[in-house]
């Protein structure tokens, strides 16, 4: 079948997947007086329309902050007054000053939906395609295409739970297609852009940072290497600038806005999230043992251990390959160990693990798998139970069929080959590790995620632990996502000189 | 095979419309009640109005629904929805369509394959496959608009398969069995009658083709009786048994309800009732008649009432009947010269499409009718894709008005880009070129012109509030013109095959 066909047929396959997940119900639906992020959206678009620049981050008597004040940068903010202009067209009760507060219809709900499937379709779509087409190698291309449009997770958060992840998660994916295809300087533009838009993406920063130095010094510091640093800075600070231009004028402002985006006061977490903090807070409460100080400068601490190996070695070694691996490493090690996670923040990683479909079915399939999985309390919250259930089994499904990932979990496939022989003679008992991820153990793994699925719905908790099965779905998550966090390092670290990659790419 | 038919289960969407209350209503008769009201039910205005099979098919599941959700079988519970019982209804056509799956696999082994190696993607059954579980106006009516469908026609093709691989018995079975379980498909019963007859009861033809009376086989036509008769009284039995046949009959055929349903469906009464309006229009207009001698109300209003034409002659059932008999006459065809199962099937798509152009009362879901086992013929030859394409898309495009909310639209649009894209690139594939003329593509590409016109631009005009069936009324008669081509297309294949038979006897 000619491409073309294909992949409009896969597109509008993912788009009828997202507008089918998108007719059900949405964060805080029904819920005053605060709602949920549906909420928070339209009223940032109430905000950003009809109070100037300069009051959009204070806390003024039109601007209570308390009521989902705005908490995301400037190009969040230019985004939902697009889409306030566009309300005020169809129908301006939706973003009247203080009287839209907690306005839900039918036609509303249709016009923020309508607006996050533009989006994903002008931002996020065209660069998957870009991505599967022209990065990705061997004769998957279009299957690799249709596994990562069919990502539960970034589906029922964007279209269930109500956010824009499709943008900055998009923009990004720009940043790597376009530095994928050597254009540096678009790139980094694209992928400030991306962190304009939310600075979550700084999980992804220091991987595209530490590409770029390594590229500048491999070019050499002396001579072109330098144009280059000095042509991607000047990028850097020139969208910096225009992007947050009309708070430029007042120091006070940039402040303020800082502090809507990093609130500190908040604690290690909120929730249950599937990072170490929280679940080491079952065996040890860490939370009121130690201060807020000391848990900013312990988390601070093994974030950056935990990301240093992965960076020094893309630092040495800026290839595309590294580069994915890298963005994976930093983005899964600051979710484990960061300050005040949402568990909405494992999108980060999943995003270049989609990237790794191609090259490491199993292991990127076992891990988004386990993303969908670990926001399950959270989509229980929303209602989105069968649109959970249905897009994971298609996923699954789709997934495991075509890129036949089952049958490539051989050691050679795994790429853990070089590690057994590196590091065997350390210490014997690591070689045990390699045979972690294996056909039994993601079957045993699916099969436990199944059952505490159908536990966290079917059966109620006892009166003691009223929170054991969202505490049962972050830890088991937990400790996947720790075991991969392993995994990807090892690949990363371990990874063979040029000659033997070469080889193995020719065998594969 | 298998992954496209998980497919199917991504259907699941909290959407609601009135069949939802319909059947919810049957499950609801069928079980308080005792077999003698069911018939004569009415609290709610949707009352049962398919046979009696059926209705105990209804019986089952609501031992199942008891279940999920008790208070849905109360009857006084008109328009009771609740998470559970939405949950319970789509669940079990989806349980339901395993029928569906089951058949399509008996059907695509039946196609013949061409020698070569093709990829998965280009092998005629798989295509046949996709194009038939994925089909879009199935989708739409049975998950989104809620009908048992998936089901019935699964029986359908079932029989199908059965007399391509030459298993007439089961064939006949399970086509009595779907008799039985919806009356509509009476609307094919002759081109299964005279198949049976012909080519079942008479072993043998004489070496030209034609009828070879002496082979006439008594056993064979009592084993088809028999089975019709058992079948018949399984299912009506208790009914005759209480006496109650005359109401059960006027529940099934209820003829006071109008020659056409509330939105046309696109067949020659369509154009027949636009001619008429047209010509009615133009005499007010050119002072020829009297407005107030006109009858009132336009029958596209979207109510289900019976009215009278005001200029052309006004059509009565027996009409519609006769029209019908006539259309299919070519039937006869197979009586003088039988080509096996695929001139029966050939016969039986043309019997569905004729029963739905001249039928009263048609419903536009009927199109389907003749859609799905034409697949069958389409993946084979080269003309039959051709019609085919054109018939499926005006088709399906007719199925649009079904689901009218704002939120059905873009699932209602992809899915149908989706299968029509798929439809047009895999059969183009499979035969090497183009198989429709460029009228033909025009016509088609005006299809998503009066799209736009209706759904997006008509309603912002000023005239949506005074005239409000007019994008009804476009689209209907549109798509006829669609049908009626592809019809008459088929007629003139089905008549050609015929001759060049006879020439080559001569």
């Amino acid at each position: 079948m000619e491409n073309w066909s294909l992949v409009s047929i896969c597109v509008l396959f993912g788009l009828t997947a997202r507008w089918a997940v998108s007719l059900n119900s949405y964060s805080g639906a029904g819920k005053p007086p605060m709602f949920g992020d549906y909420e928070a959206q339209r009223h940032w678009q109430e905000v950003t329309y009809n109070l100037p620049v300069h009051e959009w981050y204070f806390n003024t008597t039109d601007n209570n902050l308390n009521y989902w004040g705005l908490d995301y940068p400037p190009l969040t903010a230019y985004h939902s007054l697009l889409c306030a202009h566009v309300a005020k067209l169809i129908n301006p009760d939706w973003v009247e000053l203080h009287a839209s507060r907690g306005h839900e219809s039918y036609g509303h709900k249709l016009f923020m939906r309508a607006t996050v499937l533009v989006a994903d379709l002008l931002i996020y779509i065209p660069a998957v395609v870009l991505y599967s087409f022209y990065l990705s190698e061997g004769s998957n291309k279009k299957k690799v295409f249709l596994c990562i449009l069919l990502y539960p997770g970034l589906i029922l958060i964007d279209y269930g739970h109500f956010q824009y992840n499709s943008i900055s998660l998009g923009l990004a994916l720009w940043g790597v297609v376009v530095l994928g295809l050597g254009w540096d300087v678009l790139g980094s533009l694209a992928f400030v852009l991306s962190l304009n838009y939310k600075q979550m993406e700084l999980y992804h920063s220091l991987p595209f940072f530490c590409y770029l130095l390594g590229k500048c010094f491999k070019q050499g510091l002396a001579g072109r290497g330098l144009f280059l640093l000095v042509k991607i800075a000047v990028t850097v600070l020139v969208t910096f600038a225009l992007c947050w231009l009309p708070f430029l004028s007042d120091p006070g402002q940039i402040l303020q806005v800082v502090h809507r985006l990093f609130p500190v006061g908040r604690g290690l977490f909120e929730d249950k999230v599937a990072n170490t903090w929280c679940s080491l807070n079952v065996l040890i409460k860490i939370k009121t043992i130690l201060s807020t100080d000391t848990q900013l400068y312990i988390s601070l601490t093994t974030t950056l251990l935990a990301i240093l190996p992965s960076s020094i070695k893309l630092l040495m070694k800026p290839t595309l390959w590294q580069f994915k691996l890298a963005l994976v490493n930093s983005s899964l090690a600051f979710f484990l160990f960061s300050f005040q996670v949402h568990e909405k923040s494992i999108l980060l990683p999943a995003l270049p693990v989609c990237l790794l479909l191609n090259d490491l079915p199993l292991p990127a399939i076992w891990f988004l798998q386990a993303s969908t999985f670990s926001m399950l309390p959270l989509f229980l919250k929303d209602g989105l139970l069968v649109p959970y259930v249905v897009t994971s089994l298609a996923f699954l499904f789709f997934s495991i069929y075509l890129l036949s990932a089952l049958e490539h979990c051989s050691e050679d496939k795994l790429r853990l080959g070089p590690y057994r022989r590196l590091l065997i003679c350390i210490v014997r008992r690591y070689g045990y590790l390699s045979n972690c991820i294996n056909k039994d153990h993601f079957y045993f793994s699916i099969t436990a995620m199944a059952g505490l699925s159908f536990m966290s719905v079917a059966l109620a908790p006892p009166a003691q632990l009223p929170d054991l099965f969202p505490l049962l779905v972050s830890v088991f998550s937990y400790l996947h996502f720790l075991g991969l966090l392993l995994y990807f390092n090892i690949v990363q670290i371990a990874e063979p000189p040029q000659s033997v990659r070469k080889n193995q790419k020719k065998s594969n | 095979l298998a992954s496209v038919s998980l497919i199917t289960a991504l259907a699941a969407l909290p959407l609601h419309s009135t069949d939802f209350e319909v059947h919810r209503n049957w499950l609801a008769i069928t079980h308080s009640l005792p077999v003698s009201k069911w018939y004569h039910e009415n609290t709610s205005e949707w009352t049962l109005d398919y046979p009696p099979l059926f209705a105990w098919f209804e019986y089952s599941l609501s031992h199942v629904a008891q279940h999920f959700d008790k208070e849905m079988l109360v009857v006084q519970n008109l328009l009771y929805t609740s998470p559970a019982t939405i949950l319970f209804q789509r669940l079990s056509v989806i349980v339901t369509d395993i029928v569906f799956i089951y058949a399509v696999k008996e059907c695509c082994r039946s196609v013949r394959e061409e020698k070569g190696s093709k990829d998965l993607l280009g092998h005629p059954f798989f295509i046949l496959a996709a194009l038939l579980l994925w089909n879009f106006g199935l989708l739409i009516v049975d998950h989104i608009h809620f009908q048992y469908n998936g089901f019935l026609f699964g029986i359908l093709l079932l029989s199908v398969a059965r007399h391509l691989q030459g298993r007439h018995l089961e064939g006949a079975l399970l086509f009595t069995v779907l008799l039985n379980l919806k009356h509509i498909y009476l609307y094919i019963a002759p081109a299964y009658g005279i198949f049976l007859l012909r080519s079942y009861c008479f072993t043998e033809d004489n070496t030209d083709g034609s009828v070879r009376w002496s082979s006439f086989s008594p056993v064979r036509l009592v084993a088809l009786g028999s089975i019709v008769i058992s079948v018949g009284a399984l299912s009506f039995g208790p009914f005759i048994a209480m006496g109650q046949l005359p109401q059960v009959l006027s529940r099934l055929f209820p003829f006071k309800r109008g020659l056409c349903h509330a939105y046309w469906a696109p067949n020659v009464w369509a154009l027949y009732n636009m001619v008429d309006k047209a010509l009615s229009v133009l005499g007010v207009r050119l002072k020829l008649l009297d407005v107030a001698k006109l009858p009132k109300a336009s029958m596209t209003g979207g109510l289900v009432q019976e009215f009278q034409h005001s200029i052309l002659p006004s059509v009565s059932p027996s009409i519609t009947l006769i029209c019908t008999l006539l259309s299919i006459m070519v039937m006869l065809s197979i009586w003088c010269r039988p080509r096996g199962a695929r001139g029966f099937l050939r016969c039986l798509v043309v019997c569905a499409l004729g029963s739905f152009m001249f039928g009263w009362h048609v419903h536009e879901k009927a199109i389907l009718m003749a859609i799905l086992p034409f697949s069958i013929l389409a993946v084979e030859s080269r003309e039959d894709a051709g019609i085919f394409l054109m018939l499926t898309t005006t088709g399906h495009y007719s199925l649009f008005p079904l689901l009218f909310t704002a939120a059905e639209l873009p699932i209602k649009v992809l899915l149908m880009l989706l299968f029509t894209l798929y439809s047009f690139t895999s059969l183009k594939k499979l035969f090497r070129g183009s198989l429709l003329n460029p009228l033909e593509t025009t016509y088609l590409l005006g299809l998503v012109a009066v799209e736009i016109l209706c759904e997006v631009v008509y309603p912002l005009s000023p005239w949506q509030h005074t005239m409000p069936f007019v994008p009804l009324l476009v689209t209907s008669v549109y798509c006829s013109l669609g049908v009626c081509y592809s019809f008459i297309r088929l007629y003139v294949s089905l008549l050609r095959q015929h001759g060049t038979d006879k020439h080559k006897q001569l």
